[in-house]
């Protein structure tokens, strides 16, 4: 038994908006996975569920009109894991998914709470950073859009008002066309496991091997989820040498705010930052490479 | 010998009733209106209690009871699982109390409660008030063993235990030895995680007797434990085990029995359960030792060892459980692998504030071969040999006598082990192949060795019961007081009684629930002892009623006991093996012949005073990736001389879960405390890392079947021993890839690569 | 000691006595907290359980396994840590693995649910849970039945899995005992089994075209 003392659901967004907005102590919850493990271990009082697990609208993955590509908060991470639109489209996002829990719990995490929990750890999160993914916000006093670089506030603390729900995450076309990507989560298993560093990549290649559009993300590396701004600056135009690739690695490590815990020292992290970063750009450039060919 | 069901991949008798749900364990055992119990913890590691206020817990609607300190016997106990002795110096440390009036680790029990719900008893324990006075906290066995330090127990110091042995000249072997090889080696606390964690319920029946169903390896010591926590006459308790959802060690002691007693017996004798949860179960039951060895051993030139010394600091935490035995038995086994002339083996045992270790998987083995096999390679390297080579020449032989317990080892295969282990994984290729790498990649091969015992004679008592009846159509029941904890000893048992019987094993029906009420006498399951010391009585019992068929044949057809035998459900001519009767024929006779009617059963025991050595190695290949400090195992072989194999499907089931086991322990698998207040960080299956399908290799098993002469059927342990070596193995392979020697358990990426980098292997 | 009895399927009640039951069932009358009355905390949900149509009050407090452990009887659906991290309670819902222990009872409303107790039909083993058997994936059972359930959703979805897949759609569940060889050995020879089943048929239909 949780401890739930009230229990409600959604059947449109409209309603949702309007509940929220009247109940503003309720907690939002949707596959649960977050919600419900915190209260079996004790880590949340009672507490009022609101569920918006049912909202129809809040599901699925589509191409918008501008090529933008549209993810509903509700999708869950087997649904992004199987999805044939990100496989052709952004398959870095589709690696993030997989390597998420075990199957069962991708089966019913979604990703807008993956996001919305606000965890250092969540496995979406660098992959949607370097994808500049924008976040679509609304509360029954209207609508606002956020970028997601802007949304983590601290840890566990994210943008997210009161009354307030995530309806959509958007990914705009010039952000992933032509981009090659790639996603290394680095932990103690290979499944089951939360990331000891999470690093996210997207490049485009140019002719020659020139690099252009890099983007770095890290999860775990700081407080929040992070981008490596004067790695990406300095990896601008360059070809992809293993010179260029470490500079590039020990620039990201700047970026880190990496903190020693019993599950990693900083000094490990970093290290694994200026390590990993490298690895997962020349995995990149060689996808980048590999479809030249076909 | 010819066997006809023995030695067969025989399907599991319990596989058909867990792959559909049937089977039953403790949690699915339910009575109308059955209470909740639930444990206060300390937060404290060492601190007094000095109050507990408890009205507000007690007004809540929906708690029948709440127990504290004040409310339960004040008789301390023993939880191992270790059979009785009648000699009062060798009973186990009485140390415990069912709650405790003074905290000695994180999670110790202060209170229980006992209400309606779940949802009410949790409620209940946060009404609940403790005043403590904390005590310092001591979570390292040199912080314990300060003069100065606080008692953690009313003794003059913290130490548990000191017992070691020596034999032989030991100044004289390192004397005449050419070198002297010194090394320090750490293992670390592990936790069983078998998937069922601990429960019990316990209610008062109808004539006045407590009964518990509880999940474990030993129902008859629970009996005794209980009634001896309660200071009641040990009849007045009725123990059941089920079906178990694993224990490797775990279950092997009485952890929440007493409690669950307790507290049916302050609801009136209605029902309660006690069921711990994941992170309960992972820091109040129990651990493994954590262990740190000095080891000196002189060498001759070619490899010949000399003499051993082996000091070790083991640290057994908050209560003695088995802690006084396991560095002893550990030291014990070890000295059945190598011959020497000079050994002398100093183990401290040490109390600190930290959860209890305990028996698990491999009983102190893991650790001091361990130790000791990393020891080994370390000498094969500073002299220039393969570790194969120092091995052989110093391995123990058949007719080796033990000098201390003077046991003699009647079968010994470990030479056929490493030389079957040494072509499955290509050694000798590979050896060659790996001498030369470069890049960050690299590869290396080890390997490690073990020997182990079958059950614990001489040191404890070796007793074990079947029971068979036979039924008029000629099927049996088979009765253990052995368990079933997920091993397989039901079906061995049933394959060896088919065997004896002339029978397919569909017709022994093993009954696999044991009741200390009907159930034979057995101290259970631990020491890798059932298929050995429990067969013995398996066997007895069978041949006992074989005979009983056959004396009744005779008195039927005038035909000599002794000229019959049983084979394919039918009474057959010993000489010819021509059908004489079928066995139903005679079975039905047996029950209901106008005159001679009188239905064939056996009740019987075995006291074994014996005990065979079995023996093994692993052979492990590994990948380190230099730059992150991630080990990969590639390849990974389990050679066992573990006698004859009953069921080789249920025996390569063993070694693939062992081997599993010992993998994690190498690489992963640590229990994580604050030092300064020894709360463990890690006690849920996410952070604790246990290996996923993912992180497992495929996993090697193989035998070599040599009869021991002592075994029924000529069989020798094997429940527990893949577990022991797989680590050693793994840490001579990391060594053979980087030339760095990890002498600390967890190999980890991040210690991996602190170490490489410390090493100068990589930047 | 007494088994757990499934109770009779609310269906078949009437009314006012399927009210009472789970009443209480739901410990609502033994609630300290008075504000929780039964309207409250009660939803009526209506599902198919292991193919058979229910239509029963749940606590909004209760997870799909104690439902379908403590009401319903199913107790092959097993509890190993309660947070979703070992598998052991895993169901199919509508054919999907999830993790009983972290899936509200209420949500449960208009789903099929299938767990270990529904496959083997009139005695018969399902060919995953033979697998099982024949390659001594088996040892102390408790992971048994939600491996069991997920190489089920495998087998039945009709896709072609790899080793390397076959191992990451398990990988949701811990199991002790066996290293996962002789589970992954089941596993692959159910899913495989199916497989050439399908691609024999296929292989058939194309021959008759030709």
């Amino acid at each position: 038994m949780f401890n739930i003392a009230k229990y409600d659901e959604a059947g449109s967004l409209d309603e949702a908006l309007a509940f929220l907005s009247g109940h503003p102590a309720a907690k939002v919850i949707a596959g649960g996975t977050d919600v419900l493990i915190k209260m079996q271990n004790g880590k949340m009082g009672e507490a009022e569920l609101f569920s918006i697990r049912g909202l129809a609208e809040l599901t699925g993955i589509k191409r918008t009109a501008d090529g933008a590509i549209f993810l509903g908060p509700l999708t869950t991470f087997a649904q992004i894991a199987g999805d044939p639109l990100l496989q052709k489209a952004i398959p870095v996002l589709i690696q993030a998914a997989v390597s998420m829990g075990g199957p069962q719990i991708r089966n019913i995490a979604t990703i807008g709470g993956n996001i919305c929990n606000g965890a250092v750890s969540a496995d979406s999160a660098p992959t949607l950073l370097a994808l500049n993914a924008e976040l679509r916000l609304q509360s029954a006093g209207g609508e606002r859009k956020v970028p997601l670089r802007e949304f983590y506030l601290g840890p566990g603390k994210v943008d997210l008002r009161p009354g307030e729900l995530l309806i959509g995450i958007i990914v705009r076309p010039q952000d992933y066309l032509g981009y090659h990507g790639h996603y290394i989560k680095f932990a103690m298993r290979k499944a089951m496991d939360i990331a000891t560093l999470g690093v996210s990549v997207l490049c485009r290649v140019e002719a020659g091997g020139v690099l252009s559009g890099v983007r770095i993300a890290l999860g775990v590396a700081a407080p929040t989820p992070v981008r490596c701004p004067e790695a990406e600056a300095f990896a601008e135009g360059k070809t992809g040498s293993d010179e260029t690739l470490e500079e590039i690695g020990k620039l990201a490590v700047r970026s880190a705010k990496a903190r020693t815990s019993w599950r990693a020292s900083k000094e490990y992290r970093e290290h694994l930052v200026a390590e990993l970063v490298p690895r997962a750009l020349k995995e990149a450039m060689r996808t980048a490479g590999g479809e030249e060919h076909v | 010998m010819a066997y006809n069901t023995v030695g067969q991949r025989e399907i599991r008798v319990d596989a058909v009733a867990k792959v559909t749900g049937k089977a039953k364990y403790t949690a699915d055992f339910r009575e109308r209106d059955m209470l909740v119990g639930k444990i206060l913890r300390s937060p404290y590691a060492h601190a007094w209690v000095r109050q507990i206020h408890s009205e507000q817990a007690r007004a809540l609607p929906g708690v029948e009871a709440v127990l504290t300190y004040a409310d339960v016997p004040h008789l301390k106990f023993s939880t191992a699982g270790h059979p009785y002795s009648l000699d009062p110096g060798h009973r186990d440390k009485e140390d415990r109390l069912i709650l405790t009036d003074k905290a000695r680790f994180v999670g110790d029990a202060v209170a229980a409660v006992v209400a309606e719900s779940e949802l009410i008893a949790e409620k209940a324990l946060q009404l609940i008030e403790v005043e403590y006075e904390p005590l310092e906290v001591l979570t390292s066995p040199e912080a314990a063993m300060r003069e100065d330090a606080p008692l953690i127990h009313e003794a003059k110091r913290n130490i548990l235990s000191t017992f070691g042995y020596e034999f032989g000249d030991l100044d004289q072997a390192f004397a005449e030895a050419d070198r002297i090889f010194e090394g320090e080696y750490q293992t670390s606390v592990v936790q069983h995680c078998q998937l069922e964690n601990q429960i019990a319920t316990a209610q008062v029946d109808e004539n006045g007797r407590i009964v518990i169903t509880t999940s474990t390896q030993i129902p008859h010591i629970v009996r005794r434990i209980v009634a001896q926590a309660l200071g009641i006459p040990w009849g007045k308790v009725r123990v059941l085990k089920p079906c178990i959802g694993g224990g490797f060690g775990n279950k092997q002691d009485v952890c929440v029995e007493p409690l669950a007693a307790a507290m049916t017996l302050a609801v009136g004798g209605r029902p309660v359960r006690l069921e711990l949860s994941r992170e309960e179960c992972m820091i109040d039951t129990r651990t493994r030792h954590a262990i740190k060895y000095r080891i000196k051993t002189g060498v001759k030139r070619d490899g010949k060892i000399t003499g051993i010394r082996i000091e070790a600091i083991s640290n057994t935490g908050a209560y003695a459980s088995h802690g006084h035995s396991i560095a002893s038995s550990g030291g014990g086994k070890f000295r059945y692998l190598y011959q020497v002339d000079a050994l002398k083996y100093e183990p401290v045992t040490v109390y600190t504030n930290l959860p209890v270790a305990g028996a698990m998987r491999g009983y102190g083995t893991p650790q001091i071969f361990y130790a000791f096999e990393c020891h080994m390679e370390d000498i094969a390297r500073g002299l220039g040999l393969d570790p194969i080579a120092l091995h052989k020449m110093n391995f123990v032989e058949t007719g080796f006598v033990d000098p201390i317990g003077k046991n003699k080892v009647l079968s010994c295969g470990i030479r056929e082990c490493v030389d079957k282990g040494r072509e499955m994984i290509k050694w000798d290729q590979k050896k060659k192949l790996y001498k030369n790498q470069s890049g960050d990649k690299r590869r290396g091969l080890g390997m490690a060795c073990f020997s182990y015992q079958s059950g614990t004679h001489p040191v404890n008592l070796e007793i074990a019961g079947a029971r068979i009846v036979l039924n008029q159509d000629g099927s049996v029941q088979l009765q253990v007081g052995a368990t079933e904890i997920g091993q397989g000893s039901d079906t061995v048992f049933g394959q060896m009684a088919a065997e004896v019987l002339g029978l397919p094993l569909a017709m022994v029906h093993v009954i696999s629930t044991q009741d200390t009420d009907v159930s034979p006498f057995d101290t259970g399951a631990y020491a890798s002892r059932q298929t050995y010391i429990s067969g013995m009585a398996v066997k007895k019992a069978a041949e006992e009623v074989k005979a009983k068929i056959l004396d009744f044949v005779w008195g039927m057809t005038d035909t000599p006991a002794g000229m019959l035998d049983l084979k394919g459900q039918n009474v057959v001519y010993k000489h010819s093996g021509e059908v004489l009767m079928p066995l139903a024929e005679v079975a039905l006779q047996t029950y209901y012949d106008p005159v001679f009617a009188h239905p064939i059963t056996s009740d019987t025991s075995s006291n074994a005073r014996v005990n065979a050595m079995s023996y093994g190695v692993t052979f492990a290949e590994v990948e380190v990736d230099l730059k992150t400090g991630k080990v990969e195992v590639l390849e990974i072989y389990n050679v066992h001389d573990s006698g004859r194999i009953i069921n080789p499907q249920l025996a390569e089931g063993q070694v693939h879960g062992g081997v599993s086991m010992g993998i994690g322990y190498a690489l992963s698998e640590q229990l994580l405390y604050d030092e300064k207040t020894g709360r463990v960080l890690n006690n849920n299956l996410l952070d604790y890392k246990l290996p996923t399908i993912m992180d497992t290799p495929e996993i090697g098993a193989a035998f070599v079947e040599l009869d021991d002469p002592t075994g029924p059927f000529g069989v020798k342990s094997l429940g527990e021993p893949p577990a022991i070596t797989p680590a050693p193995a793994i840490r001579n392979a990391v060594l053979d890839a980087t030339g760095v020697a990890f002498n600390r358990l967890p190999m980890n990426p991040q210690r991996v690569f602190e170490k490489l980098r410390e090493s100068g292997i990589v930047g | 000691m007494s088994e757990v009895k499934s109770m009779p399927e609310a269906e078949e009640m009437p009314e006012a006595e399927r009210m009472s039951e789970a009443e209480r069932m739901s410990e609502v009358k033994r609630m300290s907290d008075k504000r929780m009355v039964p309207e409250k905390v009660l939803r009526q949900i209506s599902l198919t359980v292991n193919g058979k149509a229910l239509t029963l009050h749940v606590d909004i407090r209760e997870s799909l396994l104690e439902v379908l452990r403590e009401r319903l009887g199913y107790t092959g659906v097993k509890k190993g840590c309660g947070v979703g991290e070992c598998g052991a309670c895993t169901v199919l819902i509508d054919g999907t693995p999830i993790d009983s222990c972290i899936y509200l009872a209420v949500w449960a409303d208009g789903k099929e649910i299938r767990t270990v107790e529904g496959l083997a039909v009139n005695g018969k083993l399902s060919p995953v849970q033979e697998a099982f058997v024949e390659e001594g994936a088996i040892q102390c059972g408790f992971c048994t039945p939600g491996l069991v359930l997920s190489t089920t959703a495998m087998v039945e979805n009709g896709k072609e899995y790899s080793r390397e897949e076959i191992k990451r759609e398990l990988s949701g569940h811990f199991c002790r005992c066996t290293g996962y060889q002789n589970i992954l050995k089941a596993a692959e020879r159910a899913v495989h089994e199916a497989g050439h089943r399908c691609a024999h048929c296929k292989h058939e239909q194309e021959g008759e075209k030709g």
